[in-house]
């Protein structure tokens, strides 16, 4: 598959080589295009489902995505890199964001943020030896009355030391999964999370083609 | 003293299901609008007062008479990409009463003509969104959304999308352009939304606390809005607290409530009972943030600007006396670096600029010139970017360097941070 790079001699873009999106991916894009008045309004949720199928926005997906929206696979790898939630390679099993604005950081998310990077021996960005946590310095995550807050795929944990983040690390490291939240779900794994973020479930596609 | 619980009342009741929501009165403002004149809602809007509750504080009924109704598609746009650091009541609002923010989004929509209306929740928000979408999946069953609602021939889709990370988006324009599927960068007004808003049709974005309000006006009557809180900010406002204080949380309280009744006594005053140092009236963006001297100012947008900072979304942050304020600083413009869109060169180098200078400053390195070219830098991007994220990059983080100049200098002249914590 060749895409001039070589010729022009600029640099690809990260991250390994994915195959073609499944049929059922597809279909899902299909049926989220369908849903806005103009087609290019699918591109973020889209972006999610080459995610959850690829586990992070491949160079195919985003030459799928630019064919089934009639945009340039520029425009969009310029949506895809804007956002900090579309990652540009393959990550962890389970994402892990520490939030280490001042209501976090005044009780103890620096704490916690270094404990992680000493257990996995890792930065924040990184992705540890055996796949299983990424972690990552994230903005505030509007959960200040709980914190300090640790994101694990996005289900929030309250008020916990470092210590208590640690053990349920863990617990993924062992391949457990996480304790539920005090608020929100037990942290759905990669795939599940990233459909959900799409919203593919979440309207009445039934309907809203049909009054307008 | 207590809150005044009207958009917080069905919190932790169950609430967030149809059942419970219609048990406790809700569900009964929209059939009710439905049988108004569209032009009487905007109206009642404008008596009863209801301004933004995103930060700006703009009359809500007058951006809705803006829109012509008959010029359809029009669009109403809920504005849910909380990201401010220190807020977290629009988060609480979505994950405690969903259909509380239906039902007033319905209303604002048939008031404006719109039949197809969105909510852009900031993608983070994993629980608040699956909350929303599931109060949309009852609101469609129960017939208060779809092709024709409790058979009035009005119909009404509601779309929930998710953003992807990007504190900018909050930006209405920026919101509108993310919705689009394009990078979330801000578009040069005019056109304003109300002109041409999402896909160049005519907009309204209305913020969630905001129209969280709209059913209570319908059914209790604007009168009844305007008795609560003061004359020019009517209603009730939920202040978020956090930081340093005992009980961090939402409160709702009367708009004009004094700082210190929310800090002391709802949230418990100051952890372990240490001297309160800073503390922001408006999140982030207050500028400037305050000291103790501050405290008995009313928490209305009149009273926190002439005492010369900004309500803005009224998260209230708490420094105790042994808070680094340099560090939390040098926080907020790591956070305000990070989430420059990169349109503006000003703003984009700016915001990176005066990361270098407050690391160094926390860690020892600052230099007597920092605490000047911190004011160059400000004064280059003040005024000089599209939309206002430059303005707040800076003019919070210099002001509170002013305000706690003893403070900065201190790290210069020892070296590094002197607090321990």
């Amino acid at each position: 598959m060749s895409d001039g790079a070589e010729i022009l001699g600029v640099p690809r873009i990260p991250g390994p080589v994915r195959g073609p999106l499944s049929e059922e991916t597809r279909q899902k894009c299909r049926t989220l295009i369908a849903r806005y008045p103009e087609p290019r309004s699918a591109l973020l949720p889209i972006l999610y489902l080459i995610q959850a199928e690829h586990g992070f926005v491949s160079r195919e997906g985003i030459r799928e995505a630019a064919g089934m929206l009639d945009l340039t696979p520029a425009e969009v790898t310029a949506v895809a890199t804007f956002y900090t939630m579309y990652k540009r390679e393959p990550g962890g099993k389970w994402l892990i964001s520490v939030c280490t604005q001042p209501p976090c950081a005044l009780r103890g998310a620096l704490n916690i943020k270094k404990a992680l990077e000493d257990e996995l021996g890792i930065g924040c960005g990184q992705t540890d030896a055996g796949n299983v946590c990424s972690i990552e310095e994230v903005e505030c995550l509007c959960v200040c009355d709980g914190a300090p807050v640790v994101g694990i795929n996005y289900e929030n944990y309250e008020g916990l030391d470092a210590d208590a983040v640690l053990e349920i690390v863990r617990t993924l490291k062992a391949g457990g999964t996480p304790p539920a939240p005090k608020r929100g779900a037990v942290p759905q794994p990669w795939v599940a999370a990233h459909e959900e973020l799409s919203g593919l479930h979440g309207t009445r596609d039934a309907h809203v083609r049909s009054t307008t | 003293m207590s809150e005044t619980k009207v958009l917080t009342a069905r919190f932790g009741t169950g609430a967030d299901r149809i059942d419970a929501f219609v048990a406790s009165g809700g569900y009964q403002a929209w059939p009710k609008a439905l049988t108004m004149n569209p032009a009487d809602i905007t109206e009642m809007m404008k008596t009863a007062g209801l301004r933004g509750r995103g930060g700006a504080g703009f009359p809500t009924g007058v951006k809705w008479g803006f829109i012509n109704r008959n010029d359809a598609p029009t669009y109403l746009v809920c504005n849910a990409d909380e990201g401010e650091p220190g807020t977290f009541k629009d988060r609480d609002l979505m994950e405690q009463d969903p259909h509380q923010l239906i039902e007033g989004m319905a209303i604002a929509a048939y008031a404006i003509g719109c039949t197809e209306m969105y909510v852009y929740i900031r993608g983070e928000f994993a629980y608040a969104a699956r909350q929303v979408e599931q109060a949309v999946g009852e609101a469609y069953d129960r017939g208060f959304l779809g092709p024709n609602v409790q058979g009035s021939g009005y119909g009404l889709d509601m779309i929930v999308h998710r953003g992807a990370g990007a504190y900018i988006c909050g930006e209405e324009t920026a919101l509108l352009e993310s919705l689009e599927g394009r990078r979330g960068q801000p578009r040069l007004r005019p056109p304003f939304p109300a002109q041409q808003g999402l896909y160049q049709r005519p907009t309204v974005i209305n913020n969630v606390e905001t129209l969280a309000c709209v059913p209570h006006i319908i059914n209790n009557g604007s009168e009844w809005f305007r008795g609560i809180g003061t004359e020019k900010s009517p209603g009730t406002k939920i202040f978020s607290i956090s930081g340093d204080v005992e009980r961090p949380g939402n409160y709702e309280v009367p708009f004009g409530t004094p700082a210190r009744e929310l800090i002391e006594e709802l949230a418990g005053g100051v952890t372990g009972g240490k001297k309160l140092k800073a503390w922001t009236p408006g999140g982030s963006s207050s500028t400037p943030i305050f000291g103790p001297d501050k405290l008995d100012t009313n928490m209305d947008w009149e009273s926190v600007a002439a005492a010369g900072s900004l309500l803005g979304t009224g998260a209230i942050m708490v420094f105790a006396d042994d808070a680094c304020v340099i560090r939390a600083m040098a926080r907020f413009t790591h956070f305000y670096a990070h989430e420059s869109c990169g349109k503006c060169t000003p703003c984009r180098e700016g915001t990176y600029w005066l990361t270098g200078m407050f690391d160094r400053l926390e860690s020892g390195q600052g230099r007597e010139e920092d605490l000047k070219i911190m004011f160059d830098v400000q004064a280059n991007i003040g005024g000089r970017s599209f939309c206002a994220l430059g303005d707040f990059a800076t003019a919070p983080v210099i002001s509170a360097v002013k305000t706690f100049e003893a403070e900065a200098r201190e790290h210069i002249k020892k070296k590094g941070c002197p607090f321990e914590r």
